[in-house]
């Protein structure tokens, strides 16, 4: 997964304004028996999208050329319950979206998305709801993401929320630098423990 | 007075990274074929090794055909991506049971079978049920692949410190109702995102009644309410369930361990940052009726009425109406498996209520033991000559029809009552119906052909 620095982007939305929105609906168990952490944006939302014979779905907002080039996905609560596949993170990234605007993540796909350098942000009901409305009579309305002052602005209403990132997670995305490379440095820590606590295997 | 979950994590952490997660050390690592190809390829691309190779086993699950084992695998995408996994544990020396092996399973099936789990560890798998391995009073649960990666390199994750939450059941469960009833009434209780941010502790007399293996059914279900992991603490039946098993320590180090264990139970007095109580009296036989495990109902009543958008949406694809009663409704499909219900007590469970009675010709049922140990305790036990009287067949071990990533599928628009963890649109495959359920109620529904109350046979 490509380590792009994150700073501030303003892009249009693709709404998908359903609850719960499990792993298995970002991608379906079928598509995860690649190897390598490429190509799975095309099988995002894949049985919502394409139909059996394999027609994109026109009702569904990734078939909708309005919301072309948006790089920011607003969910109902709960995104990204279920499974813990990472490749439901990968597959977001590949397929363009840098953050997800949500009022609740399930935990593990949040830290899927942060290590795949995609932002999950949480925002509360009403910036939400009032998102998705602003969305429904202008398709073309942009929000800003501000990771340095930890703040989302609907462009369209000029609401504006701080959003939580622990310190730590906020500076590896700002300098595009993932959690192995802080590990790596702690080797020796690690020995240390080892030494203290003994082997219990 | 400290917590469980609190005495293991703490005593795991190497490092408290200010205003971050914290760095945690890893007793035991599992790895199969779906979820560690990158992460052993990232180790590659950094010119690392895995750093404590003794510590990380390897099983392929999700991907073999539950047919023909002995034979090559017959779809190639499915064949690379067991071939690599065992390509990377040989590359790497970590132990592999591979494909034939006769210790390959579910991953979560084999970890406890094996006293590869035990009371105390911390243990991660790229795999959302890893929760399972809580049963016996370790700190269980399922990572992505990035982290996958981590534990590989570093047998370290970072992770923020989760809140903790303990489930108390008190009291005497009705008879003829299951772990598997006891999670479905608590997630149903609580919704899929109840427990999300908490490491829940189970507690009280209906938890402490229930088997290894029925603690192990709870513990894997943990996940569908958010948490990020299920335990139970260790108690006499932890012990002898550890007793003997292979990879567990042997003669006086058993029992300097088990005191151990023993002594890692939530204190007197220590606090949880969220309790619930249930009464076990109030919890009948469950099923569920939606998209979710959340959307369960006890099997004598009747469909409710769509709280949300979202409940409407799943009650159209399962193809239900509020108001009607669930019990009667047809059944194509019965799936007995999975690392929920995939362990020798289920198929004894399954086998006793099928006993003298016929599979009903318009089921096709599909019995898959959780792995090659479990299978051979079933013929052991005769439990394979009871299931073929009957007219039922018992495929090889493996994931199989849980997630649709082999040629077990659920072929759209049938209805499947399945004894596995999820019923997400299409998780059984694009179309597929799914009705969680105990094995005891899988069995009712083989013989019967509807969802039937499996006290009413007896």
């Amino acid at each position: 997964m490509a380590k792009q620095k994150f700073g501030t982007i303003t892009s249009t939305c693709v709404p998908l304004p359903v609850e719960n929105i499990d792993t298995d609906q970002i991608i379906p168990a079928r598509f995860l028996r690649s190897t390598t952490r490429e190509g799975f944006g095309r099988n995002l939302f894949r049985d919502w999208r394409y139909d059996e014979n394999d027609n994109p779905r026109p009702g569904f907002p990734l078939n909708d050329p309005r919301y072309d080039g948006a790089c920011i996905l607003v969910a109902g609560k709960n995104f990204g319950c279920g499974s813990s596949r990472e490749h439901a993170a990968w597959a977001i990234a590949d397929y363009g979206f840098r953050a997800v605007i949500s009022t609740f993540f399930a935990d593990i796909h949040r830290n899927n998305e942060l290590n795949s350098f995609v932002l999950p942000v949480v925002v509360s009901e009403t910036f939400l709801t009032e998102l998705f409305s602003s969305i429904t009579a202008d398709p073309a309305t942009e929000v800003r993401i501000d990771l340095p002052s930890q703040t989302v602005t609907n462009l369209a209403t000029g609401r504006r929320e701080k959003f939580e990132i622990n310190s730590y997670k906020k500076q590896c995305l700002l300098e595009g630098l993932d959690d192995i490379e802080y590990l790596m440095a702690h080797r020796e820590d690690i020995e240390q423990y080892e030494r203290n606590h003994g082997n219990n295997l | 007075m400290k917590t469980l979950f609190d005495k293991i994590w703490d005593s795991h952490v190497v490092t408290r990274i200010d205003d971050g997660p914290d760095q945690l050390y890893i007793d035991r690592h599992y790895c199969h074929e779906v979820t560690s190809p990158q992460a052993f390829s990232g180790l590659r691309e950094r010119g690392l090794k895995v750093f404590r190779p003794e510590r990380t086993y390897c099983s392929p699950d999700h991907n073999i055909p539950t047919h023909d084992q002995d034979k090559p695998i017959a779809d190639p995408v499915s064949r690379k991506a067991v071939d690599t996994l065992r390509e990377n544990a040989s590359a790497n020396g970590l132990t592999h049971y591979g494909l034939g092996h006769d210790l390959n399973g579910i991953i979560h099936v084999i970890g406890p079978e094996q006293g590869l789990t035990l009371p105390g560890y911390t243990i991660v798998c790229g795999d959302s049920h890893t929760s399972t391995h809580g049963a016996v009073g370790a700190v269980a649960f399922g990572i992505g692949t990035s982290e996958v990666e981590m534990v590989l390199a570093t047998q370290c994750i970072l992770q923020p410190k989760p809140h903790t939450m303990r489930i108390n059941v008190n009291g005497t469960l009705r008879p003829g109702v299951s772990a598997k009833d006891v999670a479905l009434y608590i997630i149903s209780r609580l919704g899929t995102d109840g427990a999300t941010g908490y490491f829940v502790e189970y507690a009280g007399d209906a938890i402490r009644s229930l088997t290894m293996e029925g603690r192990m059914t709870l513990c894997n279900m943990s996940i569908e309410m958010g948490a990020r992991g299920g335990m139970v603490g260790p108690d006499a039946m932890t012990v002898e369930y550890i007793r003997g098993r292979a990879n567990a320590p042997q003669g006086a180090d058993f029992d300097r361990s088990a005191a151990g264990w023993l002594a890692l139970a939530t204190d007197p007095g220590a606090t949880f940052d969220r309790e619930v109580t249930f009464d076990a009296s109030d919890i009948g036989i469950r099923v569920t009726y939606g998209t979710n495990p959340g959307m369960g109902m006890d099997l004598d009543s009747t469909i409710p009425d769509p709280a949300t958008e979202s409940d409407a949406k799943a009650l159209e694809y399962m193809q239900f109406s509020p108001g009607q009663p669930i019990a009667g409704t047809k059944v194509d499909y019965v799936f007995l498996g999975s690392c929920t219900n995939g362990r020798i007590e289920d198929f004894r469970e399954f086998a006793r209520i099928v006993k003298g009675r016929r599979r009903h010709p318009d089921v096709t049922a599909w019995l898959v033991p959780g792995s090659r140990a479990v299978m051979k305790q079933i013929v052991a036990e005769g439990l394979d000559c009871v299931l073929a009287d009957a007219g039922f067949e018992l495929r090889q071990p493996g994931c199989s029809a849980c997630l649709a990533m082999n040629d077990d599928r659920i072929p759209s628009g049938k209805l499947c009552v399945s004894t596995s963890n999820r019923n997400f649109e299409g998780r059984q495959g694009p179309g597929a119906r799914t009705i969680l359920a105990s094995p005891a109620t899988a069995a009712a529904a083989a013989v019967t052909g509807i969802i039937t109350n499996h006290l009413k046979l007896q």
